[in-house]
This record gives structure tokens, sequence and C-alpha cells, in this order.
């Protein structure tokens, strides 16, 4: 008792006892105690003064919190369809033989669990895993028998050879962004030259769209929150990228989290905020200390805190907040309510975050890479950024490149740019389909490699997974439905049930049960959940889906049984228990096939 | 010649009706058509039906099933209804979800037949192996997991309005369609 008084007085103490600060507050007695065991539970819940109830809340919610033992280390295989290619599978049930455990299970004396986890962002790295959210790339069998040595010798993290946490940037072509270098303070100084409305001008001019996705435009999203009423204003870097097959965000985050942050004090001159929060996807918690290290320098600088490079009226700094596990927490209603320390549902829209975020207040919630865009804007004006790139979707996009392809990276191209292009470029001519816009994106066969990024063409948050010859489009169909299933909040019904019956469908056709029937249920239920969830992440589940069958439909009607319907279960086997219970073993005892 | 559009006799379609594992709720929310139910005979005619106490299912165009898939015989009768049937739906909590019967799907089966047979003071008591009886299946099972069906009518039963109107629109020839009104329960 007296340690975990003692392991949570610090942590306690660190967030102020603030209730809003629950998740950060979990986060980080999980890291002290490994588990919210009953114990961390009644503590926390007494020194916040909350029901415990609110804890359970948040511990059943993220993926990454933990309610029972999970053991001293909490080994987790990303489970992108990535990872999966490029043999995942075969490494996890390596290391599971090594300690005689079954998926999830944690070893009788305490010591691990290996389990799965949804895409952890490391795609052109891969395979991936977490050690207790620390990132470990470029896994091999080699690499999987040092790891285990290791935790057998229960070796703290931190003695763990550096190379394994290595992460690179990958950098395969660089133009506008990645390719410039800028001085610190440069973006921010331009933008004070120009004054309040002058930035804001360029803004308009620039025609930037948010590079997260959706593609609203973000001078209309500054404009609505500056001219909202309220006592305070926020800006929000959405760097949650829980979206399989992305990983830009992270590179940006790595290598120009100076551009970053620039990009968040701009739109908090702009609009008027003085706090600002980056919302940090926990799978990328190896990030923190160096953006703190970043902040603390920009501080130092005056580019953060009060009077901004001596402009009495600009004061802003920055918070980091981390997640813990939800995909879901990437929509931006979502991830303000997990910025509140609460479970991340998505909230009703309208109102919009613009005029009702973060406590209630008008709020920006930007990307990373958007928040980039800003700072060229800042230095380069509006008219430069929307020469380059389409009329609809002017500047450049950074895609997130990955699966089958000799120079997997991060690829800057200005809009417009073809898929054909893009995989000539990555070294993948002969690609049998690429996804793009991860697994809530598009499926695209090389009849439409001349199609381009754009938003009037091909939308993407940057994603871009390549499938070579030979693969198998039912798999990654069957990743997908899983992956959703996971991820689903649960607040909205088409969605928490749509995505159950998907995923049971796609196993079952996966099984050999599945008929031309389950097909057609597919087809019904990628419309229901089209046109009735709540948020986007329930009306773009199927899209992947609804692609894949259309234009690999080969891949499921070879697993299709010959019958009309079966059964996904072995109803004979069904009635077993009852046979042995009462001894019979007659004709009427048994189940045969449906003639 | 044959004239462009001869005349056809309007066939009489056939219903046929059965509960599984089941309350007869939703038999008894057919009878709450009241009236209603003689306009419904004089354009159908009713096969297997606990109206007609017919034992076996010919073919037929319209096939209700209420209940859930609880043992053997369930399966037997669910078969027959598919095979015979060329539209199958089924009606009411149990037969889409499992139901009231699916509460006992958390309970052990040799638990639960040992409580309910043996856990008493005659010393006769044992679990009754007559072939007769159907076999218990390991869970209780919504019916679309055993065969394909073609529609479902929600309700715990659902009411008499919402059965002549799923069946009125099938009859005539639309796409089933309940308002709101028909299947809001609170």
């Amino acid at each position: 008792m007296a340690s975990i008084d003692s392991a949570l007085e610090p942590i306690l103490a660190r967030y102020g006892r603030e209730p809003s600060a629950l998740l950060q507050i979990l986060r980080d007695a999980q890291e002290a105690c490994d588990w919210i065991s009953p114990t961390v539970r009644a503590e926390v819940a007494r020194a916040l003064d909350i029901p415990a109830t609110q804890i359970d809340c948040l511990t059943r919610f993220y993926a990454h919190l933990y309610d029972e033992p999970r053991g001293r280390y909490r080994v987790l295989f990303s489970d992108n369809i990535t990872d999966r290619m490029a043999d995942a599978p075969a490494l996890m049930a390596r290391m599971l033989e090594q300690f005689g455990l079954e998926p999830g299970e944690v070893s009788p004396d305490g010591l691990l669990s290996i389990a799965t986890t949804s895409c952890t962002g490391m795609c052109d790295q891969g395979p991936a895993l977490l050690v207790n959210n620390r990132a470990v790339t470029r896994m091999t069998p080699e690499r999987i028998d040092a790891i285990s040595a290791l935790i057998r010798a229960r070796a703290p993290l931190d003695d763990w050879p550096s190379h394994f946490f290595e992460v690179h940037d990958n950098i395969r072509r660089a133009d506008i962004l990645l390719g410039a270098t800028c001085a610190s303070g440069e973006a921010i100084r331009a933008a004070l030259a120009r004054g309040r409305d002058g930035m804001f001008a360029e803004m308009k001019k620039s025609n930037l769209r948010g590079r997260g996705g959706a593609g609203f435009t973000t001078a209309v999203k500054w404009e609505a929150c500056r001219d909202a009423p309220g006592e305070a204003r926020f800006v929000i870097c959405n760097a949650d990228e829980g979206e399989p097959g992305t990983f830009k965000d992270r590179v940006l985050l790595q290598s120009y989290a100076g551009r970053v942050f620039e990009g968040m004090a701009i739109a908090g001159y702009v609009t008027g905020a003085n706090k600002g929060f980056l919302y940090l996807r926990g799978e990328y918690s190896y990030l923190r200390a160096p953006l703190e290290a970043k902040l603390a320098e920009m501080r130092r600088e005056n580019l953060l805190g009060d009077a901004i490079c001596g402009d009495a009226g600009f004061s802003f700094d920055i918070m980091i907040h981390m997640g813990a596990g939800a995909y879901i927490c990437g929509e931006e209603t979502a991830l303000i309510e997990s910025l509140e320390g609460k479970a991340g549902k998505p909230r009703i829209r309208p109102p919009f975050p613009a005029t009702y975020g973060y406590l209630g207040q008008p709020t920006v919630v930007n990307n990373v890479e958007t928040l980039c865009k800003a700072t060229e804007i800042a230095i380069q004006g509006g008219a430069f950024y929307a020469g380059q790139g389409t009329q609809q979707s002017t500047g450049t996009k950074i895609l997130s490149v990955s699966g089958d392809c000799e120079r997997p990276g991060l690829y800057e191209y200005p809009f417009g740019v073809s898929i054909a292009q893009v995989l000539e470029d990555c070294g993948a001519e002969d690609a049998f389909a690429v996804q793009i816009g991860g697994a809530a994106g598009n499926c695209l066969a090389p009849h439409e490699f001349d199609r381009c990024i754009a938003f009037e063409d091909v939308p993407t948050a940057g994603a871009f997974m390549v499938f070579g010859q030979g693969r198998d489009m039912f798999e990654t169909a069957l990743n997908f439905a899983n992956f959703f299933e996971h991820e689903s909040c649960g607040f909205c019904t088409p969605c928490r049930v749509g995505t159950a019956i998907v995923a049971r469908m796609m196993n079952k056709i996966d099984a050999g049960h599945g008929a031309r029937y389950e097909l057609n249920e597919l087809n019904r239920l990628d419309v229901l959940l089209r046109t009735s969830s709540h948020c986007g992440l329930g009306q773009s589940a199927t899209m992947a889906l609804r692609d894949m069958m259309q234009k690999f439909a080969p891949a499921f009607e070879r697993r299709l049984s010959l019958k009309d319907f079966e059964p996904g279960f072995d109803l004979d086997a069904a009635l077993a228990e009852a046979r042995a219970l009462t001894g019979r073993d007659d004709e009427a005892a048994h189940l045969g096939a449906d003639s | 010649m044959n004239a462009p559009f001869p005349p056809r006799a309007k066939k009489r379609l056939k219903i046929a009706t059965a509960t599984l594992g089941g309350c007869f709720g939703c038999h008894m929310s057919l009878l709450d058509m009241d009236e209603r139910f003689l306009d419904l005979a004089k354009l159908v005619d009713f096969d297997r039906s606990p109206l007609t106490d017919l034992k076996h299912c010919g073919p037929c165009d319209i096939g209700l099933i209420e209940g859930a898939v609880c043992n053997a015989e369930n399966v037997h009768v669910l078969r027959e209804f598919r095979a015979q049937c060329r539209t199958l739906i089924a009606v009411g909590a149990c037969a889409i979800n499992g139901g009231l019967p699916a509460q006992r799907n958390p309970l052990d089966l040799s638990d639960l037949m040992r409580k309910v047979y043996c856990d008493r003071v005659d010393d006769t008591a044992q679990i009754p192996d007559d072939p007769e009886l159907p076999l218990m299946l390991d869970k209780v099972y919504p019916i679309h997991e055993i065969v394909r069906i073609d529609y479902l009518i929600p309700g715990c039963p659902p009411s008499a309005d919402a059965l002549w109107k799923f069946l009125t629109d099938l009859i005539e020839g639309r796409t089933p369609r309940l308002d709101y009104a028909h299947f809001r329960f609170d």
C-alpha cells in the first residue's frame, strides 16, 4: 500500500489532482504500477474526488489502459495489414511459442503478455511492436529472440539496445515542406509582420484545406473560431495519427516539430487563442520527451510564452496530452472529449468545435501537416501557396507509402500527382492494388492508377498502402473489418452493431462457411453503416470493403460455400454436450447437414 | 392467336407459421388483428400453423417463424420451413436475437440440466434420456444463424398492426415497410 501511495503521489501532484486530467493520470499510474489495480483505482478516485466508475469508464474504453494485470512486459504486435504482409503473425507465433503462451494470456509468473494492437504507425519500417508503449521497429526472428531473452532477464527497457527503438524518417521525396530549411521562429516572425488580419488574409488566399482527410478549408475554420463568442479560445493539434497506413505526422513531429509548434502559435495569433494542446497518440510516446525539450527551447527563445517575439498582445503556450490507444480519438470531437479526461466518444455536431470545443469554448482542431502548411503560408504568402497543386487542392501533400514497394517512406508531391507516378517513384510499377486513405479509404485497382491525389479526385489523409501481385485482397478486407469492430466507440447502434456483424460475416466467409447471402448482406450493411452512423468512423468503415468486393470479387467468391447458406458453426457438435448428459447416440440425437 | 395479355387467375398465396423456442406471443399478436384476420383469410390460405394444426409444411409462399432455436427439433422445423417457403420471415425478438430463451446462454448446459432434473429429494432423479425428447443445443441461436432469412419483423411481440402492414405489403407486392410507430415500444 505504501509503495502504491508513494508511486501515485507525484503523479497526482503533477496534474494538480485535476479530474479533467484523469486520462493522463491513469496513463502515468499504469506506467508506474503496470496496471490500474483496484487499489490504484480507489486511490485515484479518492484523490480526485470522483466516482470510481468514472475510472472504469476510461480503463474499458482505452485499449492501452488495463483493469487487470497484463504482466510487467506488455508486448503488443502492430496488426495493420502491412505488418501482416511483412510476416508479423509468424513473428508473434514465434514469441508466443518461446514463452508457451496464447495471445492475450499473461504468463503465470506475471512476467509478460503478448497480444496485438491496431496499426502503430511504423508501416514503412515494420513489422513493429510496442513494449510498454515503446515502439520497436524492423522486427526479425533474431530480434524476437533477443527481446525474449531481455524479457526473461527482466532487463529494464532503458537497458535494451537503443537501435531496437530507432525510428527512421525515410523521406524519399521532399518538396516545399520537407525540403525547406527555415530558421527557428522565422514563421512566427513572418506572421507577426503581417499582423493578425494580414496573416488571416494570406490564409484565405492560400485556400489551404485540412490535411487530416476531411479537407475543410482551414481559413474558414480559423475565422469561425476567431469570431465566435467565448471566454477563451484553444488551438488543438491533432496528432492522434491512428489511420492504418499513415505515419507522416510521426516524421513531422520527430524532425519538424518546430514547424508544427510555430503553426499552432500562428493559429493562436490569428484566432486569439493563447493555449494550445498537442494530442499525441499513445503509440508515439517515445516522441514526448524530445517534444517537451523542443517546447522548452521555444519558450527560451520567446517563441512561446508571454509577449512572443516582443509582441505584448500575443501570448501562447502549448501542452502535450497523450492518448491511450483509441482510433476514434482522431475524430475531432472525440479528441476533445478525451482531452477533457473522458472516454473519446464523438459529440453531436453542430455545434462544431470552432464555436463549442474544448471546455465549451471556441476551438480550432487542425492536423499536424495542416499546421506546418500555415508556417509556409506565413513565410511565402498565400498567393505563392495557391499557385501549387490543383485548383481545389492547393499546395503539396505528404504521402505515407508502405506495403509491397521497394522504397517505403514519405513522399511529398504537389496535389494532382497520379497514382501511377507515386508507384513508379516508390518502386511498385507492377502493383495489384493500392489502398489510399487508410482502412477508412478507397481501394484502387490498376485501371484507376491514372487517377490523381486531390480532394477533387482521390482524397487522402496520406496513407498509401501498396499491394503486390499475388496478394489476397480478402485478407486486407478481413483485417480492416476486425479493426473497425475493435475501434468502434460503441456510442451509436449502426456502427457498434454494424461493424460487429461485418466482422462476424467476414470471419465466417474466411472459415469457409460464407455464401452469396453473406456478400449480399455485406453490401446492405455497407449502405446502412454509411448512411446512418453517427460519425466518420462508421460512415467510412465499409468503404474499402465495398471497393474490394467490387474490384477484387474473385478473392471473395473463391471462399464461398457451394450451398445457398450454411451455419457458421457445426450444428451436430452443438448437441454433443446434451448427448453426453443423456447418454444418447440414437439417430434423433444427431443433426446431419441441411439437405 | 393469343390475346396480348391473357388474363391470369390471381394466385392465392399460402402462409405457414410456427413457434420454435418462444411463448406464442407473436401468434397471439397475429390473432390480435381481430376482424382483419377474416380479410387476411380471404387473401391467403394457411398451411402448417397452430391455427390449422397441420404437422408438416407443404410448398408455401410465406413462412413466419416465432421463437429461437433451442433444440434439435427446432432445427428440423426451421429447415422444413426454409425448404418449403419462398419467403421466410423471423418474427419477434426471440427469432431475431434469441430473446428470452437465450438468457440461458451464459449458463453451462450440464449445470443447468443437473439443477433442473437432479437436485431433487427423490432418488430417481436423472436427466431424461427418452429418444422422444429433442436434445438441447449448447446455446440458443437466433434463426438467421441456422438458415437464410429473408425478412424480420421486430417486436416482443410485434403489434397486430405491424404484422398486418407487413403481410399486406408482401401479399400486394410492395417491399414491406414498417413505419416508426410500428416498432416504437416506449
